[in-house]
């Protein structure tokens, strides 16, 4: 199943001590410490009466050490104390959140988080975005909201998916940033001139190319067609999705060949090494830059193609929590996650991961990075943010039906006319209940 | 008796003289030997390939290639795979899983066997057909009843801290011993019908209970192909992904060769550190293998060859 | 120059003395329950893990049902699932094709590779425990983690393959060429099953006879056509049935290598992913896993049939 990586680092960072640990009152630094000689954490047992179980859906260092630091605020502020399990749910999450789940998990919004509304596997969180929800942006609470109108998953952060280049490699060879197909199509050119590929390109796991897709799909169709489409109310068979995938073919020549053995990861490298100029990515790829590298980053929003559109939706997948049916520890739950919902707690969190966007209202940006300030801009400006294909429509289509679709399309494009009949069959087989 | 012991395979017949060989090799006899000196250079490659990546530092191949000469040879990669990607607990997450269902499953097919091998009734043939064909089904024609199985059968905490077989080590554990322990029945009572039966005749004669033939009559005489399955089944549980992959959730209580998925993607990032990682998993079964060769071979061959 | 050898049978000499046994008629009633004790937990285990799921697999595959609650949930559809998975379920067919190839790949090059192997290996060289050593090793190692080991050699930009042919071939991202890459890093490790397997089998060659249709003027190939191939029918056989259920199990490696997409796509694979994933397809998975159990059982039952039946008439 694919997924946007919530968080896939590269370099391993500080060793991160293992996985179950109880944040204590006042604990400070890696104090307070209980791991459970060989055990990974489950989830029913309360390590501690009062406390909240957390499952956490990654095992790289960044998130961890963000959260270490999130949680421990959050203790010292209530003295609730907060027992993180590391998980690897993505895959499994239908059955964790059948078996013995914890009491609040990350989760992404959209369609992933509706399903299991609607399944009444998790707990409807209104109460606390009457609370937190003031100001947040009118899509990151629609990516929130299931099918009944009540908000299931509180906003923690986002990642925009933008075009991600090097200052200093476009200014040495005199190259501006595209604002429309020509320009780019023209850019892409004096690259290749150069010998320096374009785009770099992976889609290894299949969910990296929606990226693309979404990106050409916007632009060419514009917001509104997006979202019908993935919910099943356009057909793939339309002439307009047909000619996405015209623009995306004329353009295939500019990206790295071989994508389809190449992970997310060796496409950032390309750009670090400058064989490659250009990367649409979430910015989730920033981990990939280190030190000076990181500092000679700069992004774009996907160019214009269609007048109608110009550059007026962005993917801006939000990342957040939710609550299980039935917690252990419903009111400490509902704390924390009131607590998470706040700028303070984003702001606290951003200190680690400097990747992402905070969603609150309130998110104290006077400490973002450059980066991130410009994210912020972005975000404001523009008016419509998707949440990506893989949230923006069904999971039980997503990954059995589109992944295979845009491998074999970036495989040979002459072969796409078949290739969304059977995109759109499937359709029709997912979408009847 | 000559047990047909670890390669099951019966005892060659006393070789007829042979005409003396010429002394010195012959030209056919040093071809042969280069081709196989080629041919296990080449099984011994990819290997020998990983470990010699593992030892160089990243930045060096980095900057002059992987197919280079190496300047430096360093254990940093270990290290770094030990501590970073913390592999140690992942190792002891297989002894837990692996070493319980190891003792239960040749306990529960030696006395299976046992039964089937030494009285005869009606449904001996059928039965053995039923454990030996279950282990050779593919484990993925099973796991989507045993997944919603697990998840409703309850553990206490105790045991479990998923509070159910699911996610947990014992219902892993458990999944080995159930497709196991047919392959192990198949092999066990082939060779407890090559025992005279005299043997337990005897012991009954003298008022020994059914278990008491079975613990101190046959048990001792099966040392050796319980030793050989032993080798073997360590081998194949420890080498198996596909279960942990499924019924586990908590990635930090997945065993070693499942834990590979999630290594791979949060923290191998560059080759030297997934060929590290690659050796030190690879690590017991090949110890066990240059130590146990024998037994590992003979717990192979001992169901393919009809003892 | 034929030689008339009669084909031993490759079964050992049965120990002297019938054995009889024992008819669970005249046993006490402690003994009798202590005997179904121990024949009835591991059968049930067995029952309970191995077969019971397998039938709720069948029975799940005429069902829709996405996952959650409990397995009376499902709906029942008929075969619609099956009617779906052949008809518009696009990796369906090339999964099928793939499990195919793998299998012929494995009987026609690596089985015979490994008979070849134990062949030359039977012949009393110096060092042959050496190179027995170097061809076993690969098949201590678990499916994933020669998945994790051949990448280092395929990788497009650090691997060992490209470097050396220069050449900058993408071998598990290319569809056309990466199910040949799988399979060469299956082979690599089924080759050396197959060979002890058939060096096993190898030593029940009796030694005389060969020597006898040598001393008649047979050449080498002459000896191994009508006398070491006859003996090795019932190792075969095992070899054969081996060599199958491999084939259908195959899942790890691709696993590793791409998920098993692209190219890559195999029954278990298809399997696996509409169980395991957000929204669980089971009906679909289900199908699938019927479709690969009907399979396995037809390679299966009648071998262990004639297994068993020899078996019991050598008793």
């Amino acid at each position: 199943m694919p997924t946007t990586p919530r968080h896939r680092h590269g370099r391993p960072g500080p060793s991160v001590p293992l996985a179950r640990r109880t944040f204590l009152g006042g604990a400070l630094g890696a104090g307070g410490l209980a791991a459970l000689a060989g055990c990974g954490g489950g989830s029913s047992g309360d390590a501690d009466a009062g406390g909240v179980t957390f499952g956490l859906n990654a095992n790289a260092a960044i998130p961890t050490a963000g959260y270490d630091a999130v949680f421990r605020a959050f203790t010292e502020e209530t003295g609730t104390a907060v027992t993180v399990n590391r998980l690897l749910y993505t895959e499994q999450v239908n059955n964790y959140l059948q078996s013995a789940p914890d009491d609040v998990l990350i989760w992404n919004a959209g369609y992933r988080m509706r399903f299991f509304a609607e399944q009444g596997l998790v707990g409807d969180l209104s109460e606390v975005w009457a609370e937190v929800g003031d100001g947040v942006a009118d899509g990151v609470r629609q990516a929130c909201t299931a099918a009944d109108g009540q908000q299931y998953l509180v906003p923690f952060y986002t990642y925009p998916w933008v075009v991600y280049y090097r200052p200093s490699l476009f200014a040495e060879n005199g190259w501006e940033v595209p604002t429309t197909l020509d320009e780019l199509e023209s850019l892409g050119s004096a690259m290749q001139g150069r010998g320096v590929t374009p785009f770099a390109f992976a889609d290894q796991e299949g969910w990296e190319a929606m990226g693309t897709f979404d990106a050409l799909n916007m632009r060419v169709n514009g917001y509104d067609f997006h979202l019908s489409l993935l919910d099943g109310a356009e057909s793939w068979t339309d002439p307009r999705v047909r000619e996405t995938f015209r623009v995306w073919e004329q353009l295939l020549p500019l990206h790295q060949t071989g994508a389809l053995g190449r992970t997310w990861q060796d496409a950032a490298a390309s750009v670090q090494r400058g064989e490659s100029a250009m990367l649409l990515m979430g910015s989730f790829v920033l981990d990939q830059f280190e030190g000076p590298d990181r500092d000679d980053l700069d992004f774009f929003v996907y160019p214009e193609v269609e007048a109608e559109h110009g550059q007026d939706a962005v993917d801006a997948p939000v990342d957040g929590f939710m609550m299980v049916a039935d917690p252990d520890n419903r009111d400490g739950s509902l704390e924390l996650l009131r607590y998470l919902g706040t700028g303070a707690a984003q702001g606290v969190y951003a200190q680690t991961d400097a990747n992402t966007v905070g969603t609150a209202a309130d998110v104290d940006t006077a400490a973002y990075s450059p980066l991130q300030q410009k994210f912020v801009e972005v975000l404001a400006s523009t008016p419509n943010l998707a949440q990506y294909l893989d949230r923006d429509t069904r999971p039980d289509f997503a990954a059995p039906a589109v992944i295979p679709a845009l491998q074999a399309f970036i495989e040979d494009p002459s072969g796409v006319e078949a290739v969304l009949e059977q995109v759109q069959q499937q359709a029709e087989a997912t979408f009847v209940d | 008796m000559s047990a047909a012991t670890t390669a099951a395979a019966p005892g060659r017949a006393p070789a007829p003289p042979r005409r003396p060989r010429r002394r010195g090799p012959r030209p056919a006899r040093v071809v042969l030997h280069v081709a196989l000196t080629l041919v296990a250079a080449a099984f011994l490659l990819p290997v020998a390939w990983a470990v010699l990546t593992s030892l160089r530092p990243y930045e060096e191949t980095a900057r002059r290639g992987y197919v280079s000469v190496p300047d430096t040879l360093t254990l940093d990669n270990y290290r770094t795979a030990l501590q970073d990607g913390q592999l140690l607990p992942f190792f002891l997450n297989t002894v837990v899983i692996v070493v319980p269902a190891l003792v239960v499953t040749l306990a529960l097919a030696s006395m299976a066997a046992f039964v089937l091998s030494r009285f005869s009734f009606r449904l001996n043939l059928p039965l053995l057909l039923l454990f030996t064909a279950g282990n050779l089904l593919p484990p993925q024609v099973i796991i989507t009843p045993l997944v919603s199985i697990f998840r409703d059968v309850p553990l206490p905490d105790v045991l479990s801290s998923s509070g159910a077989l699911f996610d947990s080590y014992w219902g892993v554990g458990l999944v080995h011993v159930g497709f196991q322990v047919g392959f192990c029945v198949f092999v066990l009572s082939s060779y407890m019908r090559t025992l005279p039966v005299e043997l337990t005749e005897a012991a009954r004669v003298d008022g020994a209970g059914v278990w008491r033939q079975y613990a101190s009559v046959v048990l001792p005489l099966c040392r050796a192909p319980l030793a050989a399955l032993a080798t073997l089944q360590f081998t194949w549980m420890y080498n198996d992904f596909f279960w942990a992959l499924v019924l586990m959730v908590t990635g930090d209580k997945r065993p070693i060769t499942s834990a590979l998925d999630n290594l791979r993607a949060g923290f191998f990032t560059d080759n030297n550190l997934v060929a590290a990682g690659a050796v030190l998993i690879a690590l017991p079964t090949v110890v066990v293998f240059v130590v146990l060769q024998k037994q590992l071979v003979g717990g192979l061959t001992v169901g393919a060859t009809k003892g | 120059m034929t030689t008339t050898a009669p084909a031993p049978t490759g079964t050992p000499p049965r120990e002297a003395g019938r054995r009889r046994r024992r008819g669970a008629a005249h046993l006490g009633r402690r003994d009798t329950a202590v005997l179904a004790a121990m024949l009835g937990v591991p059968l049930l285990l067995s029952l309970a893990l191995v077969w019971g799921p397998a039938l709720l697999s069948v029975a799940l595959s005429f069902t829709r049902w996405n996952g959650v609650g409990e397995l009376t949930d499902a709906v029942p559809v008929g075969l619609e699932n099956y009617r779906q998975v052949v008809t518009n379920y696009p990796p369906f067919w090339p999964a099928l094709q793939h499990n195919v190839v793998w299998l012929v790949v494995f009987l026609v090059l690596a089985t015979p590779t490994g008979l070849l192997l134990a062949v030359l290996l039977d012949k009393e060289l110096r060092g042959t425990r050496v190179y027995q050593s170097a061809i076993f090793l690969p098949v201590v190692l678990s499916l994933a983690l020669v998945g994790f080991i051949w990448q280092l050699v395929y990788s497009r930009d650090q691997g060992l393959l490209n470097a050396v042919l220069g050449t900058d071939v993408d071998w598990v991202g290319d569809s056309s060429i990466n199910l040949w890459a799988a399979l060469l890093a299956a082979s690599w490790r089924h080759v050396g099953y197959v060979m002890v397997l058939f060096l096993a089998g190898l030593k029940g060659v009796d030694p005389a006879l060969k020597e006898a249709a040598a001393l008649d003027g047979a050449g080498e190939v002459q000896v191994f056509r009508h006398v070491t191939l006859p003996s090795l029918a019932p190792t075969s056989v095992v070899v054969l049935v081996i060599t199958v259920i491999e084939a259908l199990r195959a899942f790890d490696l691709v696993y590793v290598l791409n998920r098993g997409r692209n190219g890559l796509e195999l029954l278990s694979v298809l399997v696996t992913d509409n169980i395991i994933g957000e929204a669980s397809r089971i009906g679909y998975g289900s199908a699938v896993a019927t479709i690969l159990l009907v399979v396995s059982l037809g390679v299966i039952v009648p071998y262990l049939v004639v297994v068993l039946r020899e078996r019991r008439g050598a008793s």
